[in-house]
Parts: C-alpha cells; structure tokens; sequence
C-alpha cells in the first residue's frame, strides 16, 4: 500500500516503514537505546532525503523514549536533577547544532557531514562495545569471575570546580562535564536525528560513574526534552518534519519496542552487546561504502536560497 | 493513478471570415492563438504524470504553404522560474564531496516541449538561441557571470541533463498535430515531480522557418488533498506543526505503552 509522504514528497510503502519502525523498537527494546541512530539511516537507505530523514528521526525519538522514560519513572529509576542539568546544555547544543544544520544545508555538504558524522561515531561505538564484549564472553567461556569496576575510584572530571549533588543518583560531582556531555548530545541529536543514548549511556557510566540502574532513565527523560526541541525547531527553520512518516515508524516502533524489552531478557548481557556492535559496524559500513563509492550522478541540482 | 483532473481544451476556435477583395492585395498575416479551457487544474498527492492537450488554432493561414506543410508550430509549457545551485561532487582522499557550484537566476522548474516536427527540421538554431525556445536552448542566467565561459558551459550543460533526466524537461516530436488547416492539437507531458505554481504555455509560429507568431497562456498547477493540507501547515504554521508533531510522538509512545506492556 503506497502513500505520499507530504513533506519528503515522495510515495513509499506503508509496510515497509511500519516494519522498519517495528524491528528498530525491537532492537531498540531488546538494548534499550533509543533506536534514532538506526532509523536515520535505514531512512536515507530508502532514499528519504537526509535532511527530512534527520529531522523526522528526531520526532520518531520522542515516542520511544517517552515510552521508555515512563517506565523508569514508575520504578523510580530517574535522576530529574541529574536529567535536567543534562537539558540545560542539551538545548544549548541542539541550538548550535540546528545552525550548523541550515549552514551546510546552505554549503551543500549537508548529507556528507550527516553521513560522516554516522560513520565515525558508528564505527567508534561499534568498534569499542564488539571489543568489550568479546574479551566479556571470552571472560566468562574461561569461567574466571568476571573483573568488577571498582567504586569510588575518582578520575580528572571529579576534580573540576562548581560541584554539585545529585541524590538519586548518589554523586557530587561537577556541572561543567554534564552540561558538556549534555551540549554535546544536543549538538548530535539536531544534526543526526539521534537520541544520543548509545553515547550517552556509556558516558555516564564510565565518565561520570553515574550508577547504572538511574542510568537508562535519566538518559531517557533528557533524549526525550532535546529531541522535542529538536523536532520543534527543524520544524520551524527548515520545515523538514515528516509527520505522516514519523507517525508510521512510531507506531511500528512502541510496539516492537515491547516485544524487543522482553526478548531482551533471555539473551546474556554480553552477547546481547555484542550482537548491537556489530549491527552498529554493519550500519556504519554502509554509510562508509556510499562515501567512497563513484556516485552514479556527479551533478546535483538544489534549490538556491534555502536557509 | 494519474490523479489529472481537468484537461486544457480547445477555446479559441476564430472563424475565418472572407475577406474582402481589397484587402486581399496585401496577404493577410499569419497569427496563432491557444486556449485552455481552464485556468488553474490540480493533481492529487498520488500524480504518477500524465499528458496535458492544448488546442490552438492558426489564423490567415496561406492555404498554399498549408498544404505544402510548411507551417510548424512549437509548444512549450514552462514551470515557474526558481533560482537553482548545480553542484559537482569531486574525489577528495578517495570521498566523493561536492565542490565546485555554480547558481543560475530563474530557471524554469519544469519545461515541456511539443513539436510538429524535430526542432532542428523547423528553423536554424541560431533562431532558437534568440527565441531561447527549447530546452537544450533556453537561456539560463548564471548568477555569477564573471566565472569562466567553460565553467559556465559545463554546468548549463549538467543542468539541463539533470532536467531532462528527471523528467522535468521533456521533448515530444510529433506532439504537435494539425486536424484541419487551422486547427492543431499539442500534448505536452507533465512529469510525476511537477511543480506546483503558474505555468506558463506559450505556442510559436513558424513558415517555412521563419518565426512568425508567438501566443501565451497562463496555466496555475495546485496540488490538492490531505498530503498537500499537511504541507501547507507545515509551511504556514511551523511552530505549531512541531508542537503538534511532538505531541503526537507523546501520545504514542505513552499509548503503545498501554496497549503493548508487556512488563
């Protein structure tokens, strides 16, 4: 069944979006990521231009962290403080990173810096949590104990000045590397459509040795704020918000993503990373192939003056 | 599938009246007129293309050059004129990037073009470099007229390549077909991607390849139901499509939740 797609103005299929929605929230349920750093790209695969495929993959984000958020809320598991410092430098981020966006949007290096900024960041994450994981399963093939991350241990960023307390989460730290990490999110989350989650994530815990369990809800409760910003200003600047598509990949996502949440439960932790790392390399190879791959088209054509 | 809902039919249908033996010492000169039977159609969001017909009439034809088919006539229908960048990607340590551009002052978004016959049987090229009639033809303003006239060339050339290979500037021979002496009908394609705006169909008269007579008329294109309604809020209301696009990924998120927990 084919519909139109009024702002991407192209006709696509139905169930091809809504089960591109429902495997992402699977995946995205069974790692509990957000799932934007797939959809962008499966998005642009399907020939979505890259700028609609952004700003719609921002919107598709708030439904499923939304989701998510909800959940960590009713157990309790969500740092608001923590969250809401990381806002703070998110809209910062995501201001910087919508201008960034209309200015290579205006240069015309728009899709290459999207699909630069993808692989890199794909390839680097994917890269890091595959290595991770195998030494983990090899780990525990050779049934030694697993090597526990010591608390309490202190690095360069618990030194810095303006410290602040954040109860849920147990941590006095200082609020310069979380509105840092924050900026740097939002700046993602604008220019890639991306939640920010798979970087965020290991951020907090590794970084800021945030305790894992307030981790994926705190995480969520800011993805879900930056990504409404983001949306919102796309819409507003560059009128690239599709809501008939994000509508089709949310409605595919949220319940995939339920379904994903409980099959995740049988898989070990180990494998179950393992698995999403060489999902995230396969997504960032991809990307890498187009780059270097002679375009069949070397001229392009756009509409001059665009903001 | 084509989702055309009206046709540009015959209007102008002028009667030849006989003329008096006085004025018949000058020949009487040729003139072209075209009509539409509306002025505005619309194509629904599912527009898969199709054909537009165009009747025009001739008038004070010489019945002489009539029958030796030596009357041609061109019909064009132009797209609103935008501004366009043409961009060219260029190998950079192995990545494609774009590098080089070149903008070009109102270019016609679409450009359709019927004949009676093909364009180099009519006139000189030289005739339609002056006309700026036809697409390998039309003259396109680049922005920067300072840039190098290879530059120029090559991007104009790329331009109309790129036009012609989406379908946006299309040729048809033969579209153009008189059904009596006076009368022709031209079919001039509209691609799947046309713009939306005011077109303009203009019909130009040719004896024996010599430019005679030129005659316009204005054709407003409108897309229309519920994808185009999206559209335009998006457009018109930007800060409350977002705020309703936002709301909307709440409430599904918040619904799905609902309906499929499965915790």
């Amino acid at each position: 069944m084919g519909i139109y797609l009024p702002i991407a103005e192209i006709s696509v299929n139905v169930f091809v979006l809504l089960a591109m929605g429902a495997a992402v929230g699977f995946l995205s349920g069974m790692f509990g990521v957000g799932g934007g750093f797939l959809i962008t790209p499966l998005l642009i695969f399907y020939n979505i231009p890259p700028a609609i495929a952004v700003a719609t993959g921002a919107n598709q984000v708030i439904a499923s962290s939304f989701s998510g958020a909800l959940s960590h809320f009713k157990r309790g598991t969500l740092d608001f403080k923590l969250g809401g410092v990381l806002l703070a430098g998110g809209i910062v981020g995501s201001t910087a990173g919508i201008y960034v966006f209309a200015l290579l949007r205006r240069l015309g290096q728009l899709d290459l810096f999207i699909s630069l900024l993808y692989v890199v960041l794909l390839g680097t994450v994917g890269g890091l949590m595959l290595v991770e994981s195998l030494n983990a399963l090899r780990a525990s093939r050779s049934g030694a104990a697993p090597v526990l991350k010591k608390s309490g241990q202190h690095n360069w960023i618990h030194r810095l000045p303006f410290k602040m307390r954040f109860r849920a989460s147990k941590l006095f730290v200082s609020v310069i590397p979380v509105l840092g990490l924050g900026a740097g999110i939002g700046f993602l989350s604008s220019i890639m459509g991306v939640g920010g989650g798979f970087i965020m994530v290991p951020a907090l815990i590794y970084l800021l040795k945030v305790p894992t369990n307030v981790v994926i809800g705190t995480s969520l409760f800011q993805i879900i704020f930056t990504s409404a910003y983001t949306t919102l200003v796309h819409a507003t600047t560059n009128q690239t918000v599709d809501v008939i598509l994000a509508f089709l990949l949310m409605a595919g996502g949220v319940a995939g993503a339920q379904y994903g949440a409980k099959a995740g439960q049988r898989l070990r932790g180990e494998q179950l990373r393992a698995l999403l790392a060489m999902l995230v390399l396969a997504v960032a190879l991809r990307l890498a192939v187009d780059l270097f791959v002679t375009p069949p088209n070397l001229y392009s054509l756009s509409a001059a003056g665009l903001n | 599938m084509a989702g055309l809902r009206a046709f540009a039919a015959a209007a102008s249908l002028s009667m030849l009246f006989v003329l008096s033996p006085a004025t018949a010492q000058t020949p009487p000169t040729e003139s072209i007129q075209i009509g539409l039977s509306t002025d505005a159609i619309s194509i629904t969001a599912g527009f898969s293309g199709a054909d537009l017909t165009i009747f025009g009439s001739l008038e004070n034809p010489d019945p002489l050059i009539a029958r030796q088919g030596r009357y041609d006539v061109v019909v064009v229908l132009e797209g609103p004129p935008r501004p366009v960048v043409v961009r060219r990607k260029d190998r950079v340590l192995g990545v494609w990037i774009n590098l080089d551009s070149e903008t070009f002052e109102n270019v016609p978004v679409s450009y359709s073009v019927a004949t009676t016959r093909p364009l180099q049987d009519i006139a000189e090229p030289a005739k339609y470099k002056q006309l700026s009639l036809g697409a390998q033809n039309l003259y396109l303003k680049p922005a920067d007229e300072t840039d190098s006239p290879a530059t120029i060339q090559e991007f104009t050339a790329a331009l109309r390549e790129r036009k012609a290979a989406t379908g946006l500037y299309s040729e048809n021979v033969g579209g153009v077909q008189f059904l009596s002496q006076n009368l022709f009908r031209a079919t001039v394609r509209l691609a799947p991607n046309v713009p939306v705006g005011t077109h303009k169909a203009r019909a130009f008269l040719f004896k024996s390849g010599m430019f005679v007579k030129e005659s316009s008329a204005q054709l407003e294109i409108r897309k229309s139901g519920f994808e185009q309604s999206v559209f335009r809020v998006a457009h018109d209301y930007s800060f409350l499509y977002g705020v309703f696009a936002v709301s909307l990924a709440m409430l599904t998120g918040w619904l799905g939740r609902i309906i499929f927990r499965k915790d």
